[in-house]
């Protein structure tokens, strides 16, 4: 199952990765040439800084789930943990004025159940997509408890600035997206434990051998992605200035899409960051180019759930051809 | 009592399946807390609203034998229920409604059959892609709003009696009495049982496994489209959203019944008596005053304590 090892994993990113970067850079290029021919509305700065910041929001989810799939694991919960966190945030800034302990209830909200995924598929050993997937209704039943069919909105302007504010005329979400992209990439590629969690997906059974800590690793990726997840929340919140227990329901088919465009494989080992952050790019511009050309959104989970077949079949297919 | 009957009666204990004496312990704990829980009307109520339920989870539980998943079971129920509904308001006919309802669950599970064996995509994978792209059918032919206008005679298998007996549940035997024919007593079954057991051993034997593959995922599709007869009669409506979180029901009631996620070896009593335990817990926790989103917490905590049982016997 794990001999999909095609390259040698260095400190450093490797010339084929970086092609491989460079050639989904070059279809993101393509689809706004395109984009722009079609739509006169599509080559504007509000447009093209309105497509960079919902790239953030799908990247920040997309950036933790990337970690989880390096591992050959999944994560299925992050959608309802964005509808649970955001909750509990909101109603944590609604009872104590304060944006600061929204967010740390929020980013927290999301790392616990993150470390709750993890302790079900690293200690309990369940499949990661039926732990995650459980925890999915799990989160998604205590925040209809807890909301009971309310919704907590209207935020102080401090916090709102997470979500809607600019810095240099720039979306702070764009700023927030570069900061993860760099943290993400460091952290993968020049830390020990990164390269830990790129041996575990490669080959479980070496990783053991080289006395890597799997279970604690496993841990750690859940609970990244779940604080990840916590974040956007965050950000969700302040942009949309309201709370509901539905906000992250329609975002985990395309955080995944983003993962597997951006060439990360589903049977771990492989991928980087930075193609995440493409592959958020190229299904953002899918969907604004839909908005552009006044496609009925509901057209966009079809849509989303084709890519991500087509997408997983091209890994296996050049999995498949690189063995 | 001698030390050796106390010890035979010891191991006939420990060889009651699990999922049986959750489902008496519940039955118990609720009849203590609500009078109206042990009553006739209430347990023929459990056994009417479980039949759905088992339509999907005898399928689901060979799926799972195969070390497979269908996470697009609930979103294909819903999309054939909007067909349904759709087609015997336009065209009046309960029959061609159900046709064009079976039609398109077959479709879907012929489709996740494919996806996994000829593109070799991982189960859960490729039906949660359909499971996106049903979901997309649902809303770009409802734009959000229910189907209503269902003529009686749908509504009658859901509320209608045959011989005295609900027709939801004279469906659910009869699907009952076919899978338990397929599994046990057909080639498919056995396969099943290799499918899980050692593929590998399958494929040194010669034997194709992706033609059987592909029945094992349309039998679901199948059954998604005969539920939605059900699902529908039942509301007297098609809403876009009303099957969504059936195959988490399915699944943890798959899980309960002691079928192993990672070893392929099943037992279709377990998912029937894992079926009536969902049924139970809902019902139970319905009567107690429960919201419905608070319940699936509790089939969530049921399913990890089934898994950790499975854990531990695994590894003993």
């Amino acid at each position: 199952m794990s001999v999909t090892t095609d390259t040698p994993r260095t400190g450093l990113a490797l010339p084929t990765e970086v092609s491989q970067a460079l050639y989904r850079l070059v279809a993101a290029l393509l689809i706004c040439v395109v984009l722009s021919f079609l739509s006169d509305a599509f080559l504007t700065t509000s447009n093209l800084l309105n497509v960079l910041r919902q790239t953030a929001l799908l990247f920040l989810m997309a950036s933790g789930l990337t970690l989880v799939i390096l591992t050959a694991g999944l994560d299925l919960s992050i959608g309802a943990n964005i509808g649970f966190s955001a909750c509990l945030a909101a109603a944590a800034i609604k009872n104590t004025g304060s944006p600061l302990v929204g967010f740390a209830v929020g980013v927290s909200v999301g790392a616990a159940v993150g470390f709750l995924n993890g302790l079900l598929v690293a200690l309990l050993r369940i499949p990661s997509f039926i732990a995650t997937y459980g925890m999915m209704w799990v989160a998604w039943g205590v925040t209809y408890w807890f909301m009971a069919g309310e919704t907590i909105h209207g935020f102080p302007q401090s916090f709102r600035q997470l979500g809607s504010g600019y810095f240099l005329e720039i979306p702070i979400p764009i700023y927030i997206m570069f900061a993860f992209l760099l943290l993400g990439t460091i952290f993968a590629q020049r830390t020990v434990v990164g390269q830990q969690i790129y041996a575990i997906g490669a080959n479980p059974m070496a990783a053991r051998l080289s006395g890597i800590p799997i279970e604690r690793r496993l841990i750690l990726v859940y609970v990244v992605s779940g604080a990840m997840a916590g974040l956007a929340s965050l950000i969700v919140l302040a942009r949309i200035n309201s709370a509901e227990g539905d906000i992250g329901e329609h975002l985990v088919l395309p955080a995944i899409a983003a993962v597997v465009i951006g060439g990360t494989s589903l049977f771990g080992g492989s991928g980087t960051v930075a193609g995440t952050l493409i592959g958020a790019l190229i299904l953002t511009l899918v969907v604004n180019g839909m908005n552009l050309l006044l496609i009925n959104a509901s057209w966009q989970p079809l849509v989303t759930g084709v890519i991500v077949l087509i997408a997983v079949w091209i890994d296996i297919r050049t999995r498949r051809l690189a063995d | 009592m001698t030390a050796q009957s106390l010890a035979s009666f010891g191991n006939v204990i420990l060889r009651v399946p699990g999922v049986a004496i959750v489902l008496v312990i519940l039955s118990i704990v609720f009849s203590i807390m609500s009078p109206t829980f042990a009553t006739v009307p209430n347990f023929q109520n459990i056994l009417t609203q479980s039949a759905l339920l088992l339509l999907l989870a005898l399928p689901m539980t060979l799926i799972i034998m195969t070390e497979g998943l269908d996470l697009s079971i609930g979103a294909v129920l819903t999309l054939a229920s909007i067909i349904l509904a759709a087609t015997v308001v336009a065209t009046g006919s309960p029959t061609l409604a159900f046709i064009a309802a079976l039609s398109i669950g077959l479709s879907f599970g012929i489709a996740n059959g494919v996806l996994i064996t000829l593109f070799q995509l991982p189960p859960f994978i490729a039906t949660l892609g359909t499971l996106g792209i049903a979901q997309g059918l649902c809303l770009v032919f409802t734009e959000g709003q229910s189907i209503v206008g269902i003529p009686r005679e749908i509504g009658q298998f859901y509320s209608g009696f045959f011989a005295g007996i609900p027709i939801p549940i004279i469906m659910a035997g009869v699907a009952y009495a076919a899978f338990h024919v397929i599994l046990y007593r057909t080639r498919v079954g056995t396969y099943v049982f290799a499918l899980g057991g050692n593929r590998e051993a399958l494929k040194l034997a010669g034997v194709s496994d992706s033609r059987m593959l592909v029945v094992i995922y349309a039998l679901g599709g199948l059954m998604a489209g005969i539920g939605a007869l059900l699902l529908t009669a039942r509301m007297s409506a098609a809403h876009p959203t009303a099957g969504i979180g059936y195959e988490f029901d399915a699944i943890a009631a798959v899980a309960v019944g002691g079928t192993s996620f990672e070893r392929g070896n099943g037992w279709l009593l377990g998912t029937l008596l894992g079926v009536l335990v969902i049924g139970v817990l809902r019902n139970g926790l319905n009567l107690l005053g429960v919201p419905s989103a608070m319940q699936v917490v509790g089939i969530g905590l049921l399913v990890i304590v089934a898994l950790l049982i499975d854990n531990l016997r695994s590894r003993t």
